[in-house]
């Protein structure tokens, strides 16, 4: 296993409440769920991927969690072409 | 000692949670067993509309465009009755600092943060109020955390939610990415008490002070464009702070103008539901909050919300998914404005108005928001389409949330629907009678809930009869 340096941005995953904990008013399909919270933030020790871990978040706050994301990033996009936009609104078309 | 983090214990320590994140005792404007009086609440606040506006222009805020939308409103006019089309004019509230409104919610309450000595603000978020805040706070010197609800349980994030995440962490925030659920409120009170921040909430006196100055700017510059004043002023309404900050600047600057609400109708999802979280395409201003928070405004994260729609709103339009992608389009390629899909919910909704109104009138839409890789009516289509709904066009009329988008093949076709607002006032007094009896309202509760519902006494006493 790949050692994680200390000081690395990464990922962690915490259950806040489990599906027994859950609030009362929570609907079925999401009661079966438990409630869950991630964030990023520094690793604070030398660590691997699935430990149990703590890092120092932007805030300077100490959470631990399960590290699930080395160097987290985003990649969301505009998306595929939707075709059925492309006509709406063109120069000397009908509206 | 430690702190018990049980979600029962920590929802009974809410009160004293509140108070000391805020410094507000909301105890003291009580004037009743249901009423409370508002506008002391307001006052209290103790910022002058001038204040405001020098809090908010020293962080980027306000002062934001006007444009007159003429090819659209030409466009309108084509397929209108005779006679009808009125102008429509948009605010470009995604000049402001974050690119959306929403900064002017977050501008008092940073103020406030930093002068009573507060180290940070928290604020739990569907998105573009978590970017305000944290550009505000940025501003400031505060530290700032923003708690959003971005996954179901598979892990899948909407890109829309996604993006105004990224943008939370762009100006430096901690953002916590929660699973689907109300729990975060609960983690939002868990946060506050460990941290000993400012709660920035967006219902709090603050968050609706700061969106007054909209209203203001809004009477002042079609003033100034047109020599009179708007006709209607239609705004995307979710939680109620749009409508009511804007309305209230709308009457402090003596503009008599119809306050028209206007959301997505999202009926028949649950908003609080894993499998129908990421089977919609808006994540704000739909009736998901629209409805709810207009007839039982106090389910708010604070004891009183300052933003208490149903008082201001004169009609509500209802709009579907398909149609505000559609008109996003037009937008772009009529007006050569790219802008936010949710932001322009209350667009599509002036698009439908105009029709009814004649040439001669006005009709403002009062804000847009940024747009950007995941917040972009493409974005959502695509992953709606993945998510296996269906995207086509068509007659929207014909459109199932959570099964199917359907995109106007016309501009006739973008024709909304209307909110019931009688049906509205009414679920409100239920809302009201299930916190107390009406037969122990005094007569202090009942001039509360009729304007609260913005009626007279003698509608509400007859309302009481049928309920």
């Amino acid at each position: 296993m790949n050692t994680i340096k200390s000081g690395t941005w990464v990922e962690i995953e915490k259950t806040l409440l489990t599906t027994e904990q859950r609030a009362p008013q929570v609907p079925d399909d999401t009661k079966k769920t438990p409630y869950l919270m991630r964030v990023a933030g520094f690793l604070v020790s030398d660590s691997q991927l699935n430990d149990e871990v703590e890092v120092k978040t932007l805030s300077g706050r100490l959470i631990k969690g399960t590290l699930k994301v080395v160097k987290p990033h985003y990649e969301h996009s505009f998306g595929d072409t939707v075709e059925e936009l492309l006509d709406i609104g063109l120069v000397g078309s009908k509206i | 000692m430690s702190r018990d983090i049980s979600y029962q214990a920590v929802m009974a320590r809410k009160n004293e949670i509140m108070k000391a994140s805020m410094g507000i005792d909301y105890d003291v404007y009580k004037t009743g067993k249901l009423a409370f009086d508002y506008e002391r609440m307001m006052d209290d606040c103790g910022f002058t509309t001038e204040d405001i506006v020098k809090i908010q222009s020293s962080t980027k805020v306000g002062n934001t465009p006007m444009f007159e939308l003429h090819n659209l409103t030409e466009a309108v006019r084509k397929i209108s009755a005779p006679g009808k089309g009125a102008r429509i004019f948009v605010k470009d509230e995604a000049a402001n600092a974050s690119g959306s409104f929403k900064a002017r919610r977050a501008s008092v309450s940073a103020y406030v943060a930093q002068q009573k000595g507060y180290k940070g603000m928290i604020a739990a978020t569907s998105g573009n109020y978590g970017a305000a805040v944290a550009s505000q706070a940025a501003q400031r010197g505060l530290k700032c955390i923003i708690i959003q609800e971005v996954y179901d349980s598979k892990g899948i994030g909407q890109p829309e939610i996604v993006e105004k995440g990224r943008k939370c962490e762009a100006f430096g925030a901690e953002v916590i990415k929660m699973s689907v659920g109300p729990e975060l409120f609960y983690y939002n009170l868990l946060t506050l008490e460990e941290t000993g921040y400012f709660n920035a909430s967006l219902y709090t006196p603050f968050g609706i002070k700061g969106v007054e100055t909209l209203g203001h700017e809004v009477a002042q510059q079609i003033r100034a464009m047109t020599g009179k004043d708007p006709d209607a002023v239609i705004v995307t309404h979710a939680g109620g702070g749009n409508l009511t900050g804007t309305a209230r600047g709308l009457l402090q600057a003596g503009c008599k103008a119809q306050v028209v609400a206007c959301s997505v109708d999202l009926s028949g999802l649950h908003m609080a539901s894993d499998n129908d979280f990421n089977r919609k395409s808006f994540t704000t201003g739909h009736t998901g909050f629209g409805v709810p928070f207009a007839t039982w405004p106090d389910r708010a994260d604070v004891p009183r919300n300052a933003a208490r729609s149903l008082r201001y709103m004169d009609d509500y339009m209802l709009v579907s998914q398909g149609e505000v992608f559609y008109v996003t389009e037009l937008l772009s390629k009529l007006e050569g404005m790219e802008r936010g899909p949710a932001g322009n919910t209350s667009l599509t909704g002036a698009v439908a108005l105009a029709r009814e109104l004649n040439q001669d009138q006005i009709i403002v839409v009062q804000e847009t928001e940024y747009t950007g890789a995941g917040k972009h009516h493409n974005s959502q289509l695509s992953f709606a389409r993945k998510m296996g709904i269906e995207v086509r066009r068509g007659d929207p009329k014909d459109s199932v949330n959570g099964k199917s988008i359907i995109i106007p093949e016309n501009l006739g076709q973008v024709m909304g629907h209307r909110q019931d607002m009688d049906k509205l006032r009414m679920s409100y007094l239920k809302n009201a009678a299930k916190q107390c009896d009406p037969s122990e309202w005094s007569q202090v509760d009942k001039e509360f809930a009729a304007a609260d519902v913005k009626k007279d006494i003698k509608w509400l006493e007859n309302a009481l009869k049928t309920l």
